[in-house]
Formats: C-alpha cells, sequence, structure tokens
C-alpha cells in the first residue's frame, strides 16, 4: 500500500488529534490489573533463572551439569550445547542492525565468557529455591583471561583482542591482524585543512561519557512453552514481539511459523528491550521438560547482563570566523560496544553535526569491543554522546567569540534546503522554530543567583517510518476496533485510537485499540526508532480512511445514488440530496449484511517520510561550592514534534527523556572494578534521578506539519535525551567557571575542578 | 526443603491465608499465593518503591518485608484502592494528567501517594517529592505525577482545582 496521503489539515481542523483524553488502557495501569512480563501465570509453571560468569574474561575449559541435573525438582538444564551453532548473520532492526550469531552467543556463552554476568547456563525447577539450588550445583571450569574494560585501553596494540578473528571493518586495505576495533566510521565534507586555515578561532577539547544504563523499572520477564507438536508460545515484555519471534526462531533453530509470540505490556524499555536474552533460554528449557517456564531477571542482572550504552570518548575541533560562521568541524568519536560489536557510533557520526551547516568538516568514529556487557540501543542510540561533545564545544566558541550561544547555533543551523551532514536534504524542518522559542522564552533571560548557572544545549535525531501493519473493525453498535503490532510503551494505544476516531469522526470512548499477537496482526517492525506513531499511525489513519471509503459506498447503494454524492461528516453518511437524511455508522452497520458483510479494513505499509526531529534546551543550574552538589533548579526543553497527536504523552515524552539525560550528566555512571566486575549493580547505587532531584519540566512543543504523515506527526521520543548531557554541563561549567568534561559530573569532580581554579 | 508456615492475615480487607517458606518475601507471597500481582518487583532490594503496600498502616517495601511477618496483619495492595469499582482520586488523577507512561512504577507510586495524603493533607510540591523519592519513574520525569498529587490533594481537601 502507497504511504503517500493528502497534506494533513490545520490543527484546528481535528476534533479528536490534538485534545487530551484519557488513555483508553489506563483504567487497568492505575488498578493493578495491566499484566506485564513477570505477571502470567500458567498451570505447572517452572521458575527458570541462569547460571552467570563470575568473570570478565575467560575461556569455558568444561560445564558439569550432573550435579544439578540430580537434584529432585530440577526438570531442565541447559547450555550452548542445546543452541545451534549459527554462522555470522546480519539482521536489519529498527535503528541498527545485529548479527544473529552475536545475540545467540550473548543469549549463552559458548567457548568463552567476554563479561562478567554473561550467561553459560541456565535450569528449569519446580520453585526459585531449587532451581539457585540447582545453579549452585553446576560445575564450570575457567581459564580466566586478561580484560579491557576502557575504550582507549581496549584499542591499544598491546590490548587483549576479545575476538580473534575480528578484522576491522570500514578501512582499506583490510588490516591483517585482529584487534578490538570493530569498524571504523567516516564522514567527510569539503577541505578540512582549508576551513580551519579559514577560521579566526579555533578551539579544541576531549570529553568522555560513562556506560549508562536504560534503567526500566521492569526487569526483562517471559513465559514461554514448547509443545509436544512444536508449536511454541511466548509471552514477553518486548518492544517487538515480532522481533522475538525472529531472534528465538533463528537461535533455536526453529520455523517463525512455530512461534507465537504474545506481547505483554512493557514497563519501560528505551530501546533496551529491542533485543533477547530470555526468551530463548525459556523456549529450550521447555522443549527439554515439556513445561511452561517462567525467567525473570532480578535487578542485579538487568545492569550485568543486558546493555546499557557506550561509554565514550568524543574529540571535538571547531573554527569558526569571527562573525561566528563555522568553517570547519573535526570529531573522533570512540565507544565502547561491550562484549561483542555494535556501539551506536554509526548513529553519533552521522548526527554528531546534523544541527550544524559546515563547508568542512571530518568525523570519525570508532567500535570497539570490550569486557563489558553488550550494548543495546538507549533512546536516540549515540546521539547524546556525541552531542555533548558537540554541543560543549559550541558553547566554548560562543565563549571565545564573544558571542549568545544561541545566537551562534542560530547563524549556523540547517534549515529546509541545507545538505545535512549525514547526507539527505532538509525538508519541513522546525530547527529554527525550536531555537526562537527558547530565545524568546523568559527562561532565558530569567537572572540567576550565586553559585548558579545557565547552558543551552541542542539536540537532532532521525526518527523513522518503516513496516507496520493494522487492522480496524466496526462493531455491531457502531463503535471501532483498532488493533496493530506494537507493544504501547508510553501510550501508543491512545494516539492509535485517535487517530482512527478524527478519521471515521466517532468520540475516542468509541474506539479500543488493542496489541495484538504475531499470529493476530500482520508483520510490524518493533516499537522504536520514534517510528509508531508516525508509521503504525500512518497505518491506522489508512485503514480508518478505508473503512469510511467502504461506508460512503454502503450508504450510497443503500439510497440507491452515486457514491460521490456521498460526504462522510462526524461519523455519520451525509447525502447531498436532503431529502436522503443521513446514515450513521451504527445504521449502516445494522444492515451491514444487504451492503457487503463486516466493515473493516487491514493496512500494511512501509512507511517512508518520518520528518527529523530537534530540540533545544536551556538548564539552570545551582551548585554547592561545598560539596560539589549540583541542584537542577529550572529545565526547558522545545522541540518541533510535528503535530502532537496527544499533547499530554508528547509532553510526557520530552520531560522523560529530559529527567534521564540529566541522570545521565549527573549521577548515572557503570563503575567497573580492576577485576572488571562491576561495583553498583542495583539502584541504590547506580542513582537513576527521583523525584526530589528535580524540578518541574517546561516541554515546549513547537509544530511543524510533516506532510508524509496524514496528522503531521513527526516521532518524539528520542530528541528529548540528546541535548540534555551538554545542556547541563554547560550549566554546571557556567556555574563554577571551569569546562567541565567528564560525565557524570559527580560532586568528587566538582570539587576537584572548584580545587583547581 | 523447609517447612512451610500457615499464614493468616487481613489484605485489602478481605482475610486470607497462605502457606510460606521462612525466605520467602511479602511480595512474592502476595504476588505467586495471592495471586496480588499489581504490586511489582522492580529491583528486590527496596530502592524502586514499585513493591510499595501499607502494612498496619505504614507505607513499606514489600519485598523486603518476610510474608511470615504478615501473620495478624493488615495488609493494602494497590488492587484495594479503587472502592466498588470506583477509582480513587489519585488513580483519576494519574489518568487525567497522563501521569502514567509505561505503568510499571503506577501502583507503587499511588500507594505510596495515598499514604502522603493519609498523613499530611496539604503537602508542598518539595514534600511530595521527597516523600515519593523512594518510588521510581523512568518514563515521565515526574512532572505530572506531581501534579496529578498535588491536585488529587487538593480535590481530596475539596478545594478548588488550582
Amino acid at each position: 500500500m502507497s504511504d503517500v496521503m493528502e497534506r494533513p489539515a490545520a490543527a484546528a481542523a481535528y476534533k479528536v488529534v490534538g485534545t487530551r483524553p484519557v488513555r483508553p488502557d489506563g483504567a487497568d495501569k492505575v488498578t493493578g490489573k495491566a499484566a506485564y512480563g513477570a505477571d502470567l501465570m500458567l498451570p505447572g509453571m517452572l521458575t527458570g533463572k541462569i547460571k552467570r560468569s563470575p568473570h570478565a574474561h575467560a575461556r569455558i575449559v568444561s560445564i558439569d551439569t550432573k550435579k544439578a541435573r540430580a537434584l529432585p525438582g530440577v526438570k531442565a538444564v541447559i547450555t550452548a550445547a542445546d543452541f545451534p551453532d549459527l554462522a555470522s548473520e546480519e539482521m536489519a532492526g529498527a535503528e541498527e542492525s545485529s548479527n544473529v550469531r552475536d545475540t545467540s552467543l550473548n543469549c549463552m556463552a559458548r567457548d568463552a565468557v567476554y563479561y562478567e554476568g554473561h550467561a553459560v547456563a541456565a535450569v528449569a525447577a519446580t520453585s526459585s529455591s531449587i532451581a539457585d539450588e540447582a545453579l549452585a550445583l553446576i560445575e564450570v571450569t575457567y581459564e580466566t583471561l586478561p580484560h579491557v574494560i576502557d575504550v582507549e585501553a581496549a584499542m591499544a596494540s598491546d590490548a587483549p583482542v576479545l575476538h580473534g578473528d575480528m578484522i576491522t571493518k570500514g578501512i582499506t586495505p583490510a588490516p591483517t591482524a585482529a584487534s578490538n576495533i570493530a569498524h571504523e566510521h567516516h564522514l567527510n565534507r569539503g577541505d578540512l585543512a582549508a576551513g580551519f586555515a579559514a577560521a579566526d578561532v579555533v578551539i579544541e577539547q576531549r570529553y568522555t561519557t560513562a556506560a549508562v544504563h536504560q534503567g526500566y523499572i521492569e526487569p526483562h520477564a517471559t513465559v514461554a512453552t514448547f509443545g509436544a507438536d512444536g508449536q511454541c508460545q511466548v509471552w514477553s515484555a518486548s518492544q517487538g514481539h515480532f522481533a522475538v519471534r525472529t531472534l528465538c526462531a533463528k537461535i533455536l533453530g526453529l520455523e517463525t511459523s512455530d512461534i507465537r509470540v504474545t506481547p505483554a505490556e512493557i514497563g519501560g524499555g528505551f530501546g533496551g528491550k529491542t533485543t533477547v536474552y530470555l526468551e530463548p533460554l525459556a523456549l529450550a528449557l521447555s522443549r527439554q521438560c515439556g513445561a511452561p517456564v517462567r525467567m525473570v531477571m532480578t535487578r542485579e542482572e538487568v545492569f550485568r547482563a543486558t546493555g546499557p550504552t557506550s561509554g565514550g570518548v568524543v574529540e571535538v575541533k571547531l573554527g569558526a570566523k569571527a562573525d561566528g560562521a563555522i568553517t570547519a568541524a573535526q570529531v573522533v568519536m570512540k565507544f565502547q560496544a561491550g562484549a561483542f560489536p555494535g556501539s551506536p557510533i554509526g548513529a553519533a557520526v552521522m548526527t554528531a553535526l546534523a544541527c550544524y551547516d559546515i563547508p568542512n568538516f571530518a568525523i570519525t568514529g570508532y567500535d570497539v569491543v570490550t569486557n563489558t556487557p553488550k550494548v543495546a540501543a538507549y533512546r536516540a542510540p549515540g546521539a547524546p554522546i556525541a552531542a555533548f561533545g558537540v554541543e560543549c564545544a559550541v558553547d566554548d566558541l560562543a565563549q571565545k567569540l564573544g558571542l549568545d550561544p544561541l545566537d551562534l547555533r542560530m547563524k549556523n543551523a540547517v534549515r529546509d534546503g541545507v545538505k545535512a551532514a549525514y547526507g539527505p536534504t532538509f525538508k519541513n524542518i522546525g530547527y529554527v522554530e525550536t531555537l526562537q522559542a527558547i530565545r524568546d522564552h523568559p527562561h532565558y533571560v530569567a537572572p540567576l543567583g550565586p553559585n548558579q548557572g545557565r547552558g543551552v544545549a541542542v539536540g537532532f535525531w532521525f526518527n523513522i517510518g518503516g513496516e507496520s501493519t493494522a487492522s480496524v473493525q466496526i462493531n455491531d453498535d457502531g463503535s471501532a476496533v483498532v488493533a496493530t503490532g506494537n507493544p504501547d510503551i508510553g501510550g501508543s494505544r491512545a494516539s492509535m485510537a485517535m487517530m482512527a476516531a478524527e478519521v471515521l469522526g466517532l468520540p475516542i470512548e468509541k474506539v479500543r485499540p488493542i496489541v495484538a499477537d504475531t499470529a493476530s496482526i500482520g508483520y510490524s517492525m518493533l516499537t522504536g526508532g520514534s517510528r509508531t506513531t508516525f508509521a503504525t499511525g500512518m497505518a491506522v489513519a489508512q485503514a480508518a480512511q478505508k473503512i469510511v471509503d467502504d461506508l460512503k459506498r454502503r450508504a450510497a447503494q443503500t439510497w440507491d445514488v452515486a457514491v460521490d454524492q456521498v460526504e462522510w461528516l462526524s461519523g455519520a453518511a451525509v447525502c447531498r440530496d436532503p431529502s436522503k437524511g443521513e446514515l450513521t455508522l451504527a445504521a449502516l452497520v445494522a444492515k451491514s449484511g444487504e451492503t457487503g458483510g463486516p466493515i473493516g479494513a487491514q493496512v500494511s505499509l512501509n512507511a517512508q517520510g518520518a520528518g527529523p526531529g530537534f530540540g533545544a534546551h536551556i538548564c539552570d543550574v545551582e551548585v554547592d561550592p561545598e560539596t560539589g552538589f549540583v541542584t537542577v533548579l529550572r529545565y526547558t526543553a522545545a522541540q518541533d514534534v510535528g503535530r502532537a497527536i496527544h499533547p499530554a504523552y508528547v509532553e510526557g515524552q520530552v520531560q522523560g527523556g529530559v529527567a534521564q539525560g540529566i541522570g545521565w550528566a549527573l549521577n548515572e555512571e557503570y563503575i567497573f572494578g580492576p577485576d572488571g566486575k562491576m561495583e553498583n549493580a542495583g539502584f541504590l547505587d547506580y542513582r537513576v534521578p527521583v523525584a526530589s532531584d528535580l524540578p518541574m519540566i517546561d516541554a515546549i512543543l513547537i509544530e511543524v506539519a510533516n506532510p508524509r504523515h496524514p496528522f503531521g506527526a513527526k516521532g518524539v521520543g528520542e530528541v528529548p535525551i540528546v541535548p540534555p548531557l551538554a545542556a547541563v554541563a554547560n550549566a554546571v561549567s557556567a556555574a563554577i567557571k571551569v569546562r567541565m568534561t567528564d560525565l557524570p559530573l559527580s560532586p568528587p569532580k566538582i570539587r576537584a575542578a572548584i580545587d583547581g581554579r | 526443603m523447609s517447612a512451610r508456615r500457615h499464614i493468616s492475615a487481613t489484605v485489602n480487607g478481605d482475610p486470607v491465608e497462605f502457606l510460606t517458606e521462612p525466605g520467602t518475601t511479602l511480595l512474592d507471597a502476595l504476588r505467586d499465593e495471592l495471586g496480588l500481582t499489581g504490586s511489582k518487583e522492580g529491583c528486590g532490594t527496596g530502592d524502586c518503591g514499585a513493591c510499595s503496600v501499607t502494612l498496619d498502616g505504614r507505607l513499606v517495601c514489600s519485598c523486603l518485608v518476610l510474608a511470615a511477618e504478615a501473620e495478624g496483619r493488615r495488609i493494602t495492595t494497590i488492587e484495594g484502592m479503587a472502592e466498588g469499582g470506583v477509582l480513587h482520586p489519585l488513580q483519576q488523577k494519574f489518568l487525567e494528567h497522563a501521569a502514567l507512561q509505561c505503568g510499571f512504577c503506577t501502583p507503587g507510586l499511588l500507594v505510596a501517594a495515598k499514604a502522603l495524603l493519609d498523613a499530611h493533607p496539604d503537602p508542598t510540591e518539595t514534600e511530595a517529592r521527597y516523600w515519593l523519592a523512594g518510588n521510581l519513574c523512568r518514563c515521565t520525569g515526574y512532572d505530572k505525577i506531581i501534579r496529578a498529587v498535588m491536585d488529587a490533594a487538593a480535590e481530596l481537601r475539596q478545594e478548588p482545582v488550582r
């Protein structure tokens, strides 16, 4: 089906889109009825648990499971021997491709463990305590190997090499020796040397960030059952049950048609639930014993064994004319990938300068494997790290030139018609509008007190479209059901129902949205890349439009007039011949048997034209000079959202992204000991922002409509985490008058910076 | 195998009985023995508050309470908040303010917020933020949660909203 529709109408023309109704799944979520990954119970269900590596890097010499198998109550024990040894195969994802072999080896180590917490075996038992006892009885003999955690240490020529067959991609001629550098990326334009030669001012700085976790509050959880006929069912909390199905099939060597995956409610993901950890293991355990197996991670397992995002190094050099025109930019980035290749360095390279129209630049990125958990996508993967370096550097440039930091950004801003650093030419972007919105906001000129500082920063994310399916069915009472294949992670059921209601002319209460399992709806890419409201919403709107077209035909047939004599207005067919009156949806449904049968439509499409998103943020902080503690006093975030379908949930995306970014900037980090083990694998020591850490977050929604979406929507979920790292760092640097370059900006670092002034 | 112990308690006003192992937490007993899965486990160490319940009226993390300690006690969970199918004003305000995204932290936040308003009907925003500092939410940035709690407090005091 084509994804091209008529241009979106003005916002005022809508009755449902742009309003703030109560979400259709809300009552279940405030009463405790909503069923998340760990909430499903099946008769005869067993508890599955995982034996994990105590070493950061080791060769597995042997695994003896005999004693565990002999323990009464133990029903299944698995190791890598229970899975096919897969060949390397790249598989497209929503935002990044992944290698199925690596994903399999990350789920269950075969010959070597690459990080502390790497799974080496799993058991299923009749109780949690028996499962624990069984894990203790599994004897694993390791030959420990030297490990490497730091990204630059891993790039050194004398570093322990994780994968003996890994030859760096992206350079010609290809190196002959294996290294930890999986991939080298380059993006260049113009003549860098000439650009710097033309500059009146050049600044150069090195920035670093720590690995941080997505921190969803719901640990990974699944229930799986492997039938005697080979038919499998999986229930799990994921961002995409079709992706879970594909990965389980590949990792277990099954046909996708033999696996049905039902999405549980998902307790947060932020990119971290776009892959599998438990599902293939639960299926393999169930295959061995025939009973349903439930597996739920502990928080410690979530930290030690699921994807954080990369810690990184970002080196930025900028040159500019005295009037602020940036003439050249050089950016070098090195990202930890964890145990297997696949850091978000590619996106970091493409987004680093995406807000700027710069004639000469060179961006280099390194994807580097380290003895840390394999990274997973995290909200605008890679972009916040790149933006941290670039946005701090732009602030320093403004200071050196004596220019207002927003004026400097405005002068170099990308606009419609500008060729983006990453290739395409921008169209219908609202970047300048977001900059103007914060420039004009009272926050930007509000007075600051002693030890207080203000920072600004901007951010970009591509947003994606992709493959989605939606079906809309009309019930016999004239209400509608909307089914999609996208897990609702933050209110998307509401926006799906609203878009259908708008097209059908129904009140929102008459539209019930559901998320259907892999056997009940057509393929849909996962909920990620800020794609659902754009791409799946497009499918919903088109399916609803097909129904309206069908209803007009049925009304014309009933009235015996030409279809062009019928209009669809406010949920009813209206004839141009006033003597015919109108036919409501309920009236048409009552006669549907005479006009062609049940009323419904399904649309599958591959949505193109997702509008890129831009945000501009202002942050005020106060630094306690005695302790180095930072308080965020005020935060304002403007973002181009295309059109807000449900503005309250769009604001919520902006506020949530900002909060995560503030945590990244101030508190959060993976801390590793000299033995390569994570030292803070819990919410007490890995501190995410709590309610008393934050102020209200003022979200300003700029609506520059995306003409490729029926209502003008652009993706909104990822952009808001891009600017905060630099906005906070710029504010802290302004408050203490020292350029801060190393995240997180923990009190000891700030104290040291103050002492070193 | 350790012996299972018989426990009698009151949950959401109703008498309940269950068997428990000595090491089982109240959270696991509520979820696995009584089928009350509204209380969530986000950490199991008392850091996230998703398992918040009240025990004899006191707000606790049920992951830090042993099931055996429930003997003879009164427990209220999220399942006991709406009365007769009518949402509590806090639940209603969470919906109206869009104060939830994924909804996983929501039961614990609602139980904690109700304990706040029971004890302090007229909290300042700062008091609300510190009271709820033991309930992690990763989706919302807390903005709309705090607004919902303040709005519900005003409604419960029967003051004009804002």
